[in-house]
């Protein structure tokens, strides 16, 4: 007997409806119009009538209105076929969706995620009579260049007997490939395809573990100055134009990691098309395969609905979790975090709860925090480790990043990569102000040759914002040479040209050795007859360096330039 | 034949309540009484009681004025027939000529499926130097001209409309003054652009409610052109009046303001709009750009700051002129590198010099001594204000960067200028 409530009121993607059976918070709802059914969520229950955000446009629902409650909470498809998708927040498939309703997303359209045809060639790893637990797998399927586990589903609780296992062979997502049976007889059959609450974290693991491997994102101010740890968490504050984009796109090109969830909320729809037009043409350097088989696309762009927004970050992290469970690296990269709190802002105030700091809602913190915690490394029951690192943009209103989302996000992250309008401006990219950002992850240099850096940058910066005041000229000369120690630090090694495929991309190896090296060019105290000497050598030394990462890594080229920069700092007198 | 209501509940701010069991969400109502008549949208339903904003406003009108439910939501015409003429917010003839009722098309449709998009390719034309050499603007690119209020930006947007290499123009007018308006009229008019235009236009005496529509009946407008194949240029000014006009609906509406009483989806609200922009795959595309005043010249100011995460670059216009720092068009590079091939070195060499002239104006305000060089600099600033950044330049691509290598010799040795030598090989000028 189906539960149907009618709407009793509508406001914006708000609606209310009167119902008369138990509703479950947070159950997925739909309301009728004529033909369409229009997904929503329950998010507020008042007596009998219970608020729920609508995913779709709203205009032409009506008062008395059908509602349908489905009793199940707002789920994802889990199972082979993922990679490479490009899903809305709902994890509609939007190039599906495309071949089927044209240029534009109609509403009340909802096309399955995985594809029912398709057959995967499943090899078996259990036994009849085994004893299993949720998460354990039960087979594989190669999908992409992995084995992709096919797991007890999630939700099952203690141990299960296999009773039943099917031979080698290729089956559908929906095809019974395993029956389990139950502490009390009960039995289950399991398919390849399992679904589960966005809003749950996936918890089938042995234990959670500390985020202790650096994952290399070949960004060197980031491997070197602020690392990001697998399995740890980062937040990208920075003002327009800065270039959290560019840097997030970056990221998801080079990461050192399994598979790359994208989850575009509330940002520009082109630059989802530039994701989605070119990684299938780029490949994998480690596996020789297109970047878009190690991807997922979760896109919930501005002009999508806002209610899905909120969803889009929820579904992006549980297939992150999914692919953890199978022992895989993921880096999750939301972008932008702060489109996501606007919708929860947004929705809070059609709520009419009393809001918080800017009109967001007072729990923001607590969601936020929710959040960045479902990353995390873990040990699963077969002993292998898998991580998710959630890696999330934020755009602070007015790049004042006292604001809520900002500092919400700070509270729990473990690493801050903070863009600066200045260095932009001054086309010194990545923009990550080094001297702002920080990190509580280990990198892949060394922990003694990083505080000397900083505090050589630390100083260059003092010495730049003395000499604004007093010249060049009044400055000392020993001054001034720090302050161009700190310049060349930043030309030759912070700074990375994002369109050069060499410097692009700077392997975690190289950065140990490059880094080295510079560190010892700039330890020993170098004599200059004269500011003009020291500003040439430094120039020329920064010209040179800047050619040597250009040239390709572990090639007689590579060795040339090594040797250059060396000749050149001897010549001066140094000890290298 | 649909029900006539005849008694309202409430009024406050434009929003009437009246009772009413078949109203639906979005839906447009007629409201006639003995003085006028006005359409108004259900904003809001509550049990039996229905929620409009009135278009026209809520003067003068009375507790009995008759309210008839249309049935659909808020409509505008899409034919051809548009095509020279000039509509006010509500979408009624602003120009004396006949309502039109064909091939009418919803408001605020649903948004353009990602799939659907291609990366853009072709460059827009305009004519405009500032704008063609150093800071491209593509098909499909929404940029806003953020501007202090008194510059000459409505100016610039019908330089834009008469010049710009595109196959229709879509305008809206948003709180402009009337003068403006016929500023723009009899401009377009003159030259014999209206032929291929369509305006939008809500004055600052209209009712504020009309201005809300005028970014939407100019978008789905602009939308049905693209799906025909045709590349359209909507012109949008002034963003800021429009989302004031926001502001002032949502705190009638008693909403909660977020930041400097704006409402909380401010930025979903501007990025709807924007994000209309788009190149589709076998289709048309639309290019948006739209001036944003900046009250107090202060890029942090709610509208500026929302719309500069929303839009592809932007573009300053300062002192009467694009200001060269600053702006920013970001997808530039993917067209700049095809139009010819010292396109990108006189983009980057021509600014460098620029900002190194500008250096020089401070060094001379502080009374330092000027060198050789800086007289030269100085030479070449004055020459780069007045040939290529006055808005009154009307150059050809090709043109301006042959303009462009002519003051570089006027002003420079060939060796001086950090060009790659085999560009100075095929494109220094002869001296004059």
């Amino acid at each position: 007997m189906a539960n149907v409530g009618r709407i009793v009121s509508i406001s914006g993607s708000l609606i209310t409806a009167a119902f008369e059976q138990p509703v479950v918070q947070n159950e997925v709802a739909y309301a009728r119009l004529h033909d369409l059914r229009l997904k929503s969520e329950l998010i507020r229950v008042r007596g009998r009538y219970a608020d729920l955000q609508v995913f779709e446009d709203t205009a032409g629902l009506y008062v008395g209105a059908r509602v349908e409650f489905t009793g199940e909470l707002l789920s994802v498809e889990l199972g082979p076929g993922l990679l490479g998708q490009v899903v809305d927040g709902l994890q509609n498939p939007l190039p599906a969706l495309a071949e089927a309703s044209g240029y534009f997303l109609p509403r009340g359209k909802y096309l399955e995620p995985l594809d029912r045809e398709q057959r995967w060639s499943f090899t078996p790893g259990v036994r009849e009579g085994d004893t299993v637990f949720a998460g354990d797998a039960l087979g594989t399927v190669p999908e992409s260049e992995f084995e992709h586990r096919i797991m007890v589903p999630f939700g099952l609780a203690g141990a299960w007997t296999v009773r039943s296992v099917v031979a080698a062979g290729s089956y559908t997502v929906e095809e019974v490939v395993a029956t389990l049976e139950g502490a009390k007889g009960q039995s289950v059959e399991v398919s390849m395809l399992q679904r589960w609450p966005v809003k749950v974290p996936i918890r089938a693991y042995r234990e959670r573990l500390r985020p202790s491997e650096p994952l290399v994102t070949k960004v060197r101010i980031v491997d070197t100055l602020c690392p990001v740890a697998r399995g740890g968490g980062a937040c990208i504050p920075g003002p327009f134009g800065a270039g959290k984009t560019v840097l997030q796109q970056l990221m998801s090109r080079h990461a050192e990691v399994d598979v790359v969830i994208v989850a575009a909320c509330g940002e520009r729809a082109g630059e989802v098309v530039e994701t989605l037009r070119e990684f299938p043409e780029l490949t994998d350097p480690r596996t020789g395969r297109s970047l878009m088989e190690r991807t997922v696309i979760v896109c919930n762009t501005s002009s999508m609905p806002v209610a899905a927004r909120e969803a889009s970050v929820y579904t992006a992290v549980t297939l992150a979790e999914y692919y953890r469970q199978m022992g895989l690296q993921v880096l999750l990269l939301a972008d932008s975090t702060s489109r996501w709190a606007q919708a929860l802002r947004e929705v809070s105030g059609r709520l009419e709860e009393i809001p918080g700091e800017e009109a967001f809602p007072a729990y923001l913190e607590s969601v936020v925090a929710a959040f960045y915690e479902r990353g995390g490394t873990v040990r699963l029951r077969d002993g292998s480790e898998g991580s998710v690192t959630v890696i999330g943009t934020v755009s602070p209103a007015g790049g004042n990043l006292e604001e809520p989302v900002t500092q919400a996000t700070l509270k729990v992250v473990g690493a801050f990569l903070g863009l600066s309008r200045e260095r932009s401006d001054a086309r010194r990219y990545p923009a990550i102000d080094p001297l702002e950002s920080w990190s509580h992850y280990g990198g892949v240099v060394d922990a003694a040759d990083v505080s000397f850096a900083q505090r050589l940058l630390r100083d260059g910066n003092e010495v730049a914002q003395m000499m604004k005041v007093v010249g060049e000229e009044g400055t000392a000369l020993e001054d001034v040479v720090r302050y161009l120690q700190a310049e060349f630090l930043d030309a030759s090694y912070l700074q990375q040209d994002a369109f050069d495929a060499v410097d692009g991309a700077s392997g975690a190896e190289r950065q140990a050795l490059v880094f080295g090296d510079l560190v010892r060019v700039l330890r020993p105290p170098l004599a200059f007859d004269d500011k003009d000497a020291a500003r040439r050598f430094y120039q020329y030394l920064t010209q040179v360096t800047k050619d040597w990462n250009r040239a390709p890594w572990q090639t007689p080229e590579f060795e040339a330039g090594r040797e250059q920069v060396r000749t050149l700092v001897r010549e001066a007198g140094g000890d290298v | 034949m649909y029900k006539t209501y005849v008694r309202l509940e409430r009024v406050t701010g434009s929003v009437v309540a009246v009772k009413t069991n078949d109203a639906a969400n979005r839906e447009l109502a007629l409201i006639t009484w003995p003085g006028g008549s006005s359409l108004a949208q259900v904003v809001r339903l509550e049990a039996d009681r229905a929620y409009l904003q009135v278009f026209a406003g809520v003067r003068g009108l009375p507790t009995d004025a008759r309210v008839r439910f249309l049935g659909r939501p808020m409509q505008v015409p899409g034919s051809d027939a548009l095509l020279g003429r000039i509509f006010d917010g509500a979408g009624r003839p602003r120009d004396g000529g006949p309502s039109l009722d064909e091939e009418m098309i919803d408001l605020a449709g649903p948004s353009v499926n990602p799939a659907k998009r291609i990366i853009p390719r072709t460059m827009v034309r305009t004519g405009i130097p500032m704008i063609d050499v150093f800071n491209s603007l593509v098909e499909s690119q929404k940029l806003p001209i953020f501007s202090v209020p008194g510059e000459p930006y409505l100016e610039l947007l019908a330089r834009l409309a008469l010049q710009a290499e595109v196959d229709r123009i879509v305008l809206g007018g948003m709180g402009l003054k009337h003068d403006d308006f016929l500023y723009f009229r009899d401009t377009l008019d003159g030259a014999g652009a209206l032929t291929r235009t369509v305006g939008f236009i809500h004055t600052a005496a209209d009712p504020t409610v009309e201005c809300l529509l005028v970014p939407d009946m100019a978008l789905a407008v602009a939308e049905r052109f693209a799906l025909r194949n045709e590349r359209v240029l909507v012109l949008l000014s002034d963003m800021t009046n429009y989302a004031d006009a926001m502001k002032e609906v949502a705190i009638t509406m008693e909403q909660i303001p977020s930041n400097r009483g704006y409402p909380g989806d401010l930025y979903t609200q501007l990025a709807s709009r924007y994000e209309r922009a788009v190149d589709f795959d076998d289709a048309g595309s639309i290019t948006i750009l739209a001036v944003t005043t900046m009250p107090g010249d202060d890029v942090t100011h709610p509208v500026p700051d929302n719309t500069g995460y929303i839009t592809e670059g932007q573009l300053y216009l300062r002192g009467g002129r694009i200001e060269p720092f600053g702006s920013l068009s970001r997808l530039k590079q993917l067209v700049n590198g095809d139009t010819r091939d010292d396109h990108r070195a006189i983009m980057n060499t021509m600014i460098q010099l620029y900002a190194a002239y500008r250096e020089t104006l401070e060094k001379r305000a502080m009374g330092f001594r000027m060198s050789e060089w800086d007289g030269q600099l100085l030479r070449y600033g004055e020459g780069f204000e007045a040939r290529l950044m006055d808005l009154d330049v009307d150059l050809p691509l090709e043109a301006a960067l042959d303009a462009g290598w002519r003051l570089l010799a006027d002003c420079f040795e060939r060796t001086q200028t950090g060009l790659p030598s085999a560009l100075v090989e095929r494109h220094w000028p002869e001296p004059a």
